[in-house]
């Protein structure tokens, strides 16, 4: 039986808020004991409201974050990402296999995007290959493939802070996939973006998923994004997991439980039955 | 674009919520300054105000008046200063720019020991108690001015240019040491997670996740640190570390203003000069 691509076991983070003056110290369950696999390159949404954990179960998935010490482990293809609330010694290794994406598209502004697509050479290059950014003629052109896979090789000298948001987000999922990664997870990929430029990024997630069998992690603040564009979807409420299952399987009563009155705000562009 | 759809009971809730918010603004009461908060701010003037009557004598400021009684011997010497002498121009501008080559070789040196520094002192960067210690030794460097430094260096290295260029390039990396690392404190950090999310090393998300974020104001402040420089390498002269600095010194101590004035306007039109260079450069790089 092949590996999972992403394993994540009973994994909980615990923030600790500080006082404000309105509020006094406390503590907030980020994650509460959650826990999925990703068995084959599918597209998993991760949806739920502001503050129920998405984001901070993405970023615990890529170790940008550290989870709390009673937790289980995270293993990308296998290899930990972080374990017990530590984060993994090969963990620079383990990561090479995620490409992330994020709402504001982390791309280095005052770099041209085909450099900042290039940096997703640096987890395989040497330290000093690394440092001076010598790349080979065989990873610059491996950087203008995926530059032109996603669209914006006529971009490539431009610096990235000159381009439109969707411009920037494809240069991000170029990245990804100069990267060779195993799976991309996007933190609200297209958040910051207008509607036609959110489906053409959408679109592009769903063709690097089928055309390059990379699996993707996408949190979601559009339901009907989610079911649209994913097979599978999690749906997390104050930390713990409600619902993993099929995208069309997710119920408009379910849907209701987690968002409550505000279930009319989850839909960008009208419900999708 | 998403439709509007309202429904009757959600209009309802909001109408209610508006009612109730309506009744509220009339228990509200605007914000108040606490005691403690005024006591700061008054006490603060009332100490400025202190200070400034207890150190009037100190200061001899109850001599100002001096200013208009003395004003012939004043306007003596500004006569001689309406006269400047330039027989001897050609070594003024040697002078000056062997100043100027002073102030770059003192900036240049400062900003290649500021890099490593002000990453050390950057506490989102370097561990705190490292932080510490390294923020201590750029004060220090700080605190001692460029003349102190150069008279030591003129005791290590004997007199001339380098003992100049050694103790501006030791006084401008305290100083950028701490503008850089501010600069780094300020980074936004979503483009260096983005590079140590492709498995990047430490250094490699410094290389591209810090450097390209600051570059443009380190170079500002290594430029505004060249221009403080090029004034301060002038003063350096004072003390036998060359350049336009002495010969002003020889001009004053044998009291010939018209050859002082000469090499103050050599002085001014330099100085002006990089200053309006390094803020071209600025403009283009901010």
């Amino acid at each position: 039986m092949p590996q999972p691509l992403v394993e994540v076991s009973a994994v909980s983070k615990t923030y600790t808020i500080k006082a404000d003056g309105t509020k006094p110290r406390g503590v907030l369950k980020a994650l509460n004991n959650v826990s999925f696999t990703m068995d084959k390159p599918e597209r998993i949404a991760l949806i739920g409201p502001s503050g129920s954990g998405k984001s901070t179960l993405l970023r615990s998935i890529g170790g940008l974050l550290i989870d709390d010490a009673s937790s289980g482990d995270i293993k990308v293809m296998g290899q930990a990402i972080q374990s017990k609330g530590r984060l993994a010694p090969n963990v620079r290794q383990a990561r090479m296999n995620l490409g992330m994406i994020a709402q504001q598209f982390n791309l280095v502004g005052r770099l041209s995007l085909f450099t900042n697509a290039a940096l997703g050479h640096l987890g395989k290059m040497g330290g000093l290959r690394g440092f001076f950014g010598l790349w080979s003629k065989a990873e610059k052109m491996a950087v203008m493939r995926a530059l032109d896979h996603v669209g914006v090789a006529a971009k490539a000298n431009q610096r990235a802070n000159t381009l439109s948001g969707g411009q920037q987000q494809r240069g991000a999922i170029a990245r990804a996939i100069v990267q060779d990664a195993k799976v991309i997870l996007a933190d609200e990929p297209v958040a910051s973006l207008d509607p036609v430029t959110a489906r053409k990024v959408m679109e592009l997630l769903v063709k690097v998923n089928t055309e390059d069998k990379v699996g993707v992690i996408v949190t979601l603040h559009q339901v009907d994004y989610a079911k649209r564009y994913c097979d599978r979807i999690l749906a997390l409420k104050d930390g713990v997991i409600v619902y993993d299952g099929p995208a069309n399987g997710l119920s408009g009563d379910t849907l209701k439980d987690i968002y409550g009155e505000e279930i009319e705000d989850a839909y960008w562009e009208g419900a999708v039955s | 674009m998403r439709p509007l759809r309202l429904s009757k009971e959600r209009f309802m809730t909001k109408t209610a919520a508006s009612d109730m918010a309506t009744q509220d603004i009339a228990s509200l009461a605007p914000p108040t300054t606490s005691f403690v908060s005024r006591l700061i701010t008054y006490g603060g003037w009332a100490i400025l105000i202190i200070l400034l009557v207890t150190s009037y004598k100190a200061v001899e400021m109850g001599n100002i008046s001096r200013l208009v009684e003395k004003w012939g011997n004043t306007q003596s010497v500004l006569a001689e200063y309406m006269h400047p002498n330039f027989s001897d121009w050609r070594n003024y501008v040697d002078k000056m720019w062997l100043t100027i080559q002073i102030a770059i070789w003192g900036t240049v040196l400062s900003v290649i020991m500021a890099i490593p520094l002000s990453l050390l002192c950057a506490s989102n960067i370097a561990p705190q108690w490292i932080v510490q210690i390294a923020r201590r030794l750029m004060d220090i460097l700080r605190s001692v001015n460029e003349l102190v430094m150069g008279t030591l260096f003129l005791v290590a290295v004997g007199l001339g240019p380098l003992p100049g260029v050694l103790a501006l390039a030791l006084h401008n990396t305290g100083v950028l040491a701490k503008l850089f690392s501010e600069a780094v404190e300020a980074i936004d950090v979503a483009p260096v997670e983005g590079v140590r999310a492709t498995g990047g090393n430490r250094l490699h998300e410094i290389v591209w996740g810090v450097f390209p974020q600051v570059a443009p104001l380190w170079t500002s402040f290594a430029l505004y640190r060249f221009e403080s420089s090029a004034r301060s390498a002038t003063v350096l002269g004072l003390i036998g570390a060359g350049g336009i600095g002495q010969v002003l010194f020889d001009n004053l101590n044998s009291f010939d203003y018209a050859r002082t004035s000469a090499i103050a306007i050599v002085i001014v039109v330099a100085v002006t000069a990089i200053d309006f260079l390094s803020q071209a450069i600025r403009k283009r790089l901010l």
